[in-house]
């Protein structure tokens, strides 16, 4: 039994606005689950619902194996770090970080007991008798952390908890994280729209678009298996390349390249390739299967450029490659391999992921 | 049962909502059901001021009752004339306190404190300054030669009308003049600097930018002082009580003589739901073209 | 807040001469404002510190040739006007306490609670703040003479705190709304009830709205006339407007204007005191209770 379950989670505004669909999933013990997607795909509706902030039209919401649905936020035994951090402006780091053990009558010693203790363990001692507009963004988010851990709730919930920090602060902050979550042995829900936040923390990431789960798995699998053409798309950087070719034979036509389709497939009309930036190299002696192209424009990304190349005899299709900066690349032309296994196939209609498995045999 | 989130929510926001509701049923919706049911009976000095019900009797007598009708007139005389005056002079106020200058604080607060005085001692203020025999205005005109003897501001009808209308534009400006202001403070200084660049005149500015942009506070500065103006008592009360021989006597001073000298319960009654009717229809007047205002300026209803 | 607004200055026409000429056009308007503002209630206190020979002096004697307080004397020393000033702080302090007490929660529950049929509520309360008093006093005599509450505070704590509540849900649910909702959530997530919260978290951030509204419905009640007059008749109840206006002599033909003088200025002092300390305030609440609504 997991310790967080949800199951056919919907939540209704009006017939147009729907921004939960039909979610299910779990969190056990120890795993941290992201909700990864843009702004609008309801990562956000999904946390609240948990929390207990608002309403599911349709579904249930178990902790421990018991229906909480209808019970209040502070019922559910849960512990939210906001991404405004909402500290109460009048009350000091200490009675900030007491207040919720307060109302779950908890004796003052153990509340003193584990305040220290989680102080200690973020570095807020010094701070105990200061109000939090006395503190930096930093040491509010932290506070807001502590105030999460001396709860010692079944379930960690976190709101883009990083999105008010600076850049140099919040790389930081997420090292961090990741330690402080790892110690607890707690579930953690944690919302971003930043995938590198997903990829670094997570034990599992749920990737969200209108309402619906797109993808649940590891970080890793994310990465290297999208289940869709959204996914794809939406977790690496720079993004993947996503063409819509059209097939002949058992090969998808890219300008004058021919690129043979995977397995036993009947090749649909067309099919959507992609390839991640990082994958595409230049060709050795020893491919068999290169393409020509032009290189229209160079973005220099630091330790690599990123080519956006004109596929010979495709003018309306662009490939963009990640190679080493170490040629000045512009307007040359460029001998490209893609490698095999590190091309996705999906779907033109229904941008699902195509495997050999998925598809028909051709015999 | 458990009870949903929903509709424990409700509960407490019906709890935390029906106390205030209540005191506002006892003093506002009491009083003025009560007037509408004691309007049909009679009860005065004449039944001994037992309630007598007497239909529609009330009504009928209204029709026919000339101070009635001077009354309204009166009042209307009051109200446009000050709204009108206010709107202009508020308009004025405000555009001086929305200058940057030096000690603008200080002349914002200046410029609030008549609004916050009470009226009934701003009525003896200003009787005091129209006092025929000593007060400020005659003596000023008379050394102007703009009058040759001094004249009876509150004794005779036309200027004892002006008095009260002076006096109220002067303890109400500055309420018209803050909603204004605040309404030209949401107004972008880029829209005039690039009409200005354009070439336009300050007076073409204020007429294509301000003055529409300003539309929404200028009516609902108008809704709030008309209500108040069509329902004054305290200011006409202390300054002429009415007078002289009911030049200056408003609907509401009417209602108080007839409760609370004639005694006369059942038409006091007839003229509170008369006026509240009166009121009610040009509120919803005005709300209508405030929302139709709205939607075309802001898109939103 | 934005600052220099209207003619902006012409860009195609700066010479020199027409920008002072319009800098002179608009100091003289600071000073005729200040002027409008001023004149009546300093002509009043002037009034007030002249004798009786200087007041009823003809032509006019503008600046006192003498200055007296007999007038101040004769007010609180003749007469009770201690007692109409207690009278008055105590009837508008109790209403504004009881109005804040009553209308701050039913503005929390209109600004975050979604009750159906919130907007009926809300109209209705925007359209009673545009009642004159006129038509309720019959209904509320009525009240006041069957429970026998004439010449009790109480006969003007329950209606004032009634009036006032309308402004107290409007300014009050407007400045709910702008608080940030992260702050209630992570209060619900913590626990607190909705009572508790508003009392623990939100109260002590309302404090600066409470003031504000505070402060409206006391000037409010310290200015109210109309109830004033009906209900209370004993002389040692009355409140500072009916005093002041009823301060006459013993014949019609003898008017104490200079006793009526230091009577208006005493009894506006406390309010002109409310409005220099808190002028920002009372402008922010005037505009959110009447604009925003």
């Amino acid at each position: 039994m997991a310790k967080l379950e949800l199951s056919h989670l919907n939540k209704t505004y009006s017939p147009k606005i729907i921004p939960v669909k039909d979610v299910s999933l779990d969190v056990d013990d120890g795993e941290f689950l992201t909700l990864l997607g843009p702004s609008g795909c309801g990562k956000s509706t999904i946390l609240r619902l948990i929390a207990g902030l608002e309403q599911p039209t349709r579904g249930e919401i178990r902790i421990d194996g018991k229906n909480v649905t209808q019970h209040s936020p502070g019922d559910r035994n849960i512990a939210m770090v906001f991404q405004s951090y909402a500290l109460y402006p009048h009350m000091t780091v200490y009675d900030n970080m007491a207040s919720g053990l307060k109302l779950k009558r908890v004796s003052s010693e153990e509340i003193r007991r584990r305040i220290e203790q989680v102080s200690l363990f973020l570095g807020l001692g010094n701070l105990m008798q200061r109000k939090p507009g006395q503190l930096s963004g930093g040491q509010r988010q932290r506070v807001a952390l502590g105030r999460a851990l001396v709860r010692q709730p079944d379930v960690f919930l976190l709101d883009e908890p990083l999105s008010n920090l600076d850049a140099l602060l919040r790389e930081q902050v997420r090292a961090e994280l990741k330690q402080i979550f790892e110690s607890q042995n707690t579930p953690v829900v944690y919302v971003t729209h930043d995938q590198t936040e997903a990829m670094t923390l997570s034990t599992k990431v749920a990737v969200l678009s209108n309402g619906d789960l797109q993808q649940l798995d590891p970080p890793r699998r994310i990465y290297t298996h999208p289940a869709n053409r959204f996914v794809a798309g939406f977790v690496g950087s720079p993004q993947m390349n996503l063409l819509d070719l059209k097939c002949e034979g058992k090969f998808a036509i890219l300008g004058n390249y021919k690129i043979p389709l995977p397995g036993r497939m009947t090749p649909p009309p067309e099919i959507t390739l992609g390839v991640r930036p990082e994958h595409v190299r230049l060709a050795e002696p020893s491919d068999t299967h290169t393409l020509q192209g032009k290189v229209i424009l160079k973005e220099n990304l630091g330790m690599s450029d990123l080519l956006s190349v004109k596929v010979k005899g495709a003018e309306n299709q662009t490939l963009r490659a990640l190679l080493p900066s170490d040629r000045p690349w512009s307007a040359e032309e460029v001998t490209l391999a893609l490698p095999p296994d590190l091309i996705h196939w999906f779907d033109v209609e229904t941008g699902d992921r195509l495997t050999s498995e998925n598809l028909q045999p051709v015999y | 049962m458990t009870t949903t989130i929903r509709e424990r929510e409700r509960r407490t926001g019906w709890m935390l909502i029906i106390p205030a509701m209540l005191v506002l049923a006892f003093v506002y919706a009491y009083p003025i059901a009560r007037s509408f049911w004691l309007s049909l009976f009679t009860e005065n000095l004449g039944t001994q001021l037992q309630p007598v019900f007497s239909g529609l009797n009330n009504y009928g007598r209204m029709i026919q009752d000339g101070r009635f009708w001077q009354t309204i007139a009166n009042t209307m005389v009051f109200t446009i004339s000050t709204l009108v005056l206010e709107l202009i002079l508020g308009m004025g106020i405000a555009l001086v306190l929305n200058q940057a200058f030096k000690g603008r604080g200080a002349v914002r607060t200046i410029a609030i404190i008549p609004w916050a005085l009470p009226t009934a001692l701003i009525a003896t203020t200003w009787a005091w300054i129209f006092n025929d025999q000593f007060g400020v205005v005659n003596d000023i005109l008379l050394r102007l030669g703009i009058i040759d003897t001094g004249i009876n501001w509150l004794g005779n009808p036309a200027p004892a009308m002006l008095s009260v209308i002076i006096a109220d534009v002067w303890k109400t400006t500055s309420f018209v003049a803050i909603l204004l202001l605040a309404g030209l403070q949401s107004i972008s200084n880029d829209l005039y600097e690039a009409h200005s660049i354009d070439g336009a005149s300050p007076w073409q500015s204020f007429r294509q930018i301000t003055l529409p942009l300003l539309m929404p506070q200028i009516l609902i500065a108008s809704l709030f002082r008309f209500a108040q103006a069509f329902g004054i008592f305290d200011l006409i009360q202390v300054m002429t009580g009415g007078g002289p021989g009911g030049a200056t006597e408003t609907v509401s001073i009417y209602i108080y003589a007839t409760v609370m000298r004639y005694l006369d319960f059942g038409y006091g009654a007839a003229l509170v739901v008369v006026t509240f009717v009166l009121l009610v229809a040009v509120v919803a007047l005005a709300a209508f073209f405030l929302s139709k205002l709205r939607t075309a300026t802001t898109g939103d209803a | 807040m934005s600052t220099a607004q209207l003619p902006a200055e012409p860009r195609t026409q700066t010479d020199k001469s027409s920008i002072s000429w319009r800098r002179i056009l608009w100091i003289t308007a600071i000073v005729l404002t200040v002027i409008f503002s001023l004149a009546p209630i300093l002509w009043q206190v002037l009034t007030s510190f002249k004798t009786n020979a200087d007041i009823e002096a003809v032509p006019t004697v503008y600046l006192p040739t003498r200055f007296t307080l007999q007038h101040y004397i004769e007010i609180f020393a003749r007469r009770p006007f201690a007692n109409y000033m207690f009278n008055s702080g105590f009837v508008a302090v109790t209403s504004t306490l009881l109005c804040l007490l009553l209308g701050t929660p039913a503005a929390y529950a209109l600004a975050r609670l979604r009750l159906p049929g919130e907007r009926i509520i809300l109209a209705i309360v925007l359209v009673v703040t545009l009642f004159p008093y006129i038509l309720l006093f019959l209904g509320l005599l009525e009240i006041v003479r069957a429970t026998g509450l004439a010449n009790n505070y109480l006969a003007l704590i329950i209606p004032y705190t009634a009036m006032n509540i309308p402004l107290t849900i409007l300014v009050m649910r407007s400045f709910f709304q702008q608080l940030p909702r992260d702050l209630e959530d992570s209060a619900k997530v913590d626990g607190y009830s909705t009572w508790k919260m508003l009392l623990h978290i939100l109260l002590p951030m309302t404090i600066p709205a409470l003031v504000t509204t505070g402060i409206l419905t006391f000037i409010a009640s310290w200015n109210e006339f109309l109830f004033a007059l009906t209900f209370i008749t004993r002389e040692s109840m009355k409140t500072i407007p009916v005093a002041v206006a009823q301060l006459s002599g013993t014949t019609v033909f003898e008017i104490p204007y200079g006793a009526q003088a230091a009577a208006t200025v005493v009894g506006t002092l406390p309010l002109v005191v409310l409005v220099l300390l808190f002028q920002r305030r009372i402008v922010q609440g005037l505009t959110s209770g009447a604009v925003k609504g």
